[in-house]
């Protein structure tokens, strides 16, 4: 190719640098920049404050209560939607093979996956709802009625109630990353292993787990990076960033809104937990992917 | 613990599809033993539980959006006494969802098409061409997926407001093409790598310029890829919430998501759950009519994004 080609080059990514710069990469850059400002309210003054917002965010037993929950996130909600969609793949394909029905259960099991959080989150509060919900509603029916209260109330359980409705939506999500992943796999492999006199488990753990582990690490980085976020679920659950629900089960991004947009206007401080939680974001996604590394097998 | 595989037969349509996915496997269990049959079935147990888990939920909201208020209040494991049409009227009319409905469309029919044409043009360059940089910009457009969207909410908010742009169509559409371009280019520049070279080499011995090979042959070559990214987009947008929450105050233009949230904290003040429940069913029909049309593209894309690794 000649230097003509620039002719085509320029213009064709044009658009698409102008918008991701000017929309994208400039907030960013700016968020970071509005941090050390002691901007508020509707004036236009940016005064400079160093790095007072992050003092106040050191100091801020609202702030550690919210980081807090997201630690407890980070935590649980990798753990439980990797066990259980690995769960679930597993029996899909014991041994190399397919369960009965598989398509169709892999078709419903991911469908809570592309519905909007938003109507996820509505439809799970009213069935947590203590009246009329369909949790209760259930417990009643199989005489367990001493388990009902109001799930979204009660402040010991909220964060849990909350995070089980995150997992509920994902596990078909990672089931179907982690099928992929085993299918590849070729079945001669499976075949030795019978011959070998290895049963189901060990077949699992000595072959399959293994060689689905680049699968396994990318989502516990995924999950983990949305356990940072946590915004939409709490929010529409909550019915709000300011109801006693969300302040139960407020993770840094709720506050970073509430501090914002929440009739505070503090945009200096809530863009100073808005660069913390990149940092966040970013150490700990350097740090999983070394803590995870293995030796990868070729196969 | 019996070493004999699972009895089950894999039949064409129970082996989980998936286009590169090796050929079924062959390993053919002949005899069953009665460990197989119990894990057998535990496993369908433990399957329809989750299926259930997962299709409950949907159900009752089907349901509970034909009923009147007494009947949810009352007896909200009943079937409806009558199917009560009216709370999809009055979620579409008296509860504005018909009006998001419609901002909803106008903003993605603008958002949509920008982002599939103008990631297309962008992978394309950066898939086929060698440059000065291309490595680093690619590898800048995929740190865009990185980072959760509310970390650049405030600079953006009074980005859009002293462009004029707070509240309107057209300036949502752009911020949305904004956040879309990261994972439909990394997408798409895939895409065009893997189309063979040839036909636009012949093309461009014959005579046609960079712009007519574009266009007349590659654009057309990769329409699988843009189909995926279509829909990927198309669900990824629907279900947008936190954008328009900040980008789009103004009640007029409120889309779906944003109106739905609105509408379920009205709820807490003045009951009309029927018109509620009416109004997730709206919202949830185009989502689960795409998902059932395009189920396998849509899941490969979505896991696509999820293995960039």
């Amino acid at each position: 190719m000649n230097h003509h080609k620039y002719r085509l080059i320029i213009p064709f990514l044009a658009p698409a640098v102008f918008l991701y710069g000017l929309f994208v990469l400039y907030p960013y850059s700016r968020a970071v920049y509005v941090s050390f400002t002691g901007w508020r309210g509707l004036s236009p003054n940016m005064p400079w404050v160093g790095l007072a917002n992050y003092e106040r965010l050191w100091n801020d037993q609202r702030f550690h209560d919210a980081l807090g929950r997201n630690a407890q996130l980070l935590f649980v909600l990798p753990t439980a939607t990797i066990l259980i969609a690995l769960t679930f793949a597993a029996l899909f394909t014991q041994g190399g093979q397919a369960v009965k029905g598989a398509s169709f259960y892999r078709i419903v099991f991911f469908f809570p996956q592309v519905t909007s959080a938003v109507i996820v989150g509505i439809l799970w509060s009213y069935v947590y709802h203590p009246n009329v919900g369909l949790l209760n509603g259930f417990l009643d029916v199989v005489g367990l009625d001493s388990l009902q209260r109001a799930w979204l109330g009660d402040p010991a359980i909220v964060l849990w109630a909350i995070v089980s409705v995150a997992v509920w939506s994902g596990v078909g999500f990672y089931m179907v990353i982690f099928l992929a992943a085993m299918q590849a796999i070729p079945s001669s492999f499976y075949e030795a292993a019978v011959l070998d006199g290895a049963g189901k488990w060990r077949s699992f753990r000595d072959i399959t787990f293994p060689l689905i582990w680049e699968s396994v690490r990318t989502s516990i980085i995924y999950l983990a990076i949305i356990a940072l976020d946590f915004f939409v679920l709490i929010t529409v659950m909550g019915g709000g960033t300011s109801t006693s629900i969300s302040r139960n089960a407020e993770v840094a991004a709720v506050y970073m809104y509430d501090m914002a947009f929440g009739g505070n206007s503090r945009w200096g401080l809530a863009s100073a937990v808005g660069v913390v939680l990149l940092i966040l974001t970013l150490l700990l996604s350097v740090v999983l992917m070394r803590v995870t590394r293995r030796e990868t097998y070729e196969y | 613990m019996s070493i004999v595989p699972s009895a089950v037969e894999p039949t064409p349509a129970a082996v989980p599809s998936q286009p590169e996915g090796g050929p079924p496997s062959t390993v053919a269990g002949k005899k069953s033993s009665l460990t197989d049959w119990s894990v057998g079935g535990i496993t369908q147990v433990l399957l329809i539980l989750w299926t259930l888990l997962v299709v409950m939920p949907f159900l009752w909201m089907i349901m509970t959006s034909f009923k009147t208020d007494a009947e949810i209040i009352h007896s909200p494991w009943d079937l409806p006494a009558t199917l009560q049409w009216d709370n999809f009227a009055r979620a579409w009319n008296e509860a504005r969802i018909g009006r998001y409905f419609v901002n909803t469309l106008i903003v993605m029919s603008m958002s949509l098409t920008g982002t599939l044409i103008i990631s297309a043009m962008a992978a394309y360059v950066l898939s086929r061409f060698e440059f000065i940089g291309r490595r680093v910009l690619f590898f800048i457009f995929l740190a865009g997926l990185m980072f959760p969207v509310f970390l650049a909410l405030v600079p953006l908010s009074f980005l859009l407001r002293d462009l004029n742009l707070t509240g309107t169509y057209h300036g949502l559409a752009l911020v949305y093409i904004a956040y879309s371009l990261p994972f439909t280019i990394f997408f798409m520049t895939g895409f065009f790598k893997s189309l063979p070279g040839e036909v636009a080499e012949a093309a461009i011995i014959d005579g046609a310029n960079h712009y007519q090979v574009f266009f007349q042959i590659m654009l057309p070559m990769a329409k699988a890829g843009l189909i995926a990214m279509g829909i990927f987009n198309f669900i990824g947008q629907w279900n947008q919430f936190l954008l328009p929450l900040v980008l789009m105050p103004n009640q007029d233009r409120y889309l779906l998501s944003q109106g739905l949230q609105f509408l379920a904290i009205q709820q807490g003040y003045g009951n009309d759950y029927g018109a509620l429940f009416a109004a997730l069913v709206i919202t949830m029909v185009p989502t689960l009519i795409v998902y059932v049309l395009f189920q396998r593209r849509l899941e490969s894309g979505l896991t696509a994004g999820a293995l960039k690794g």
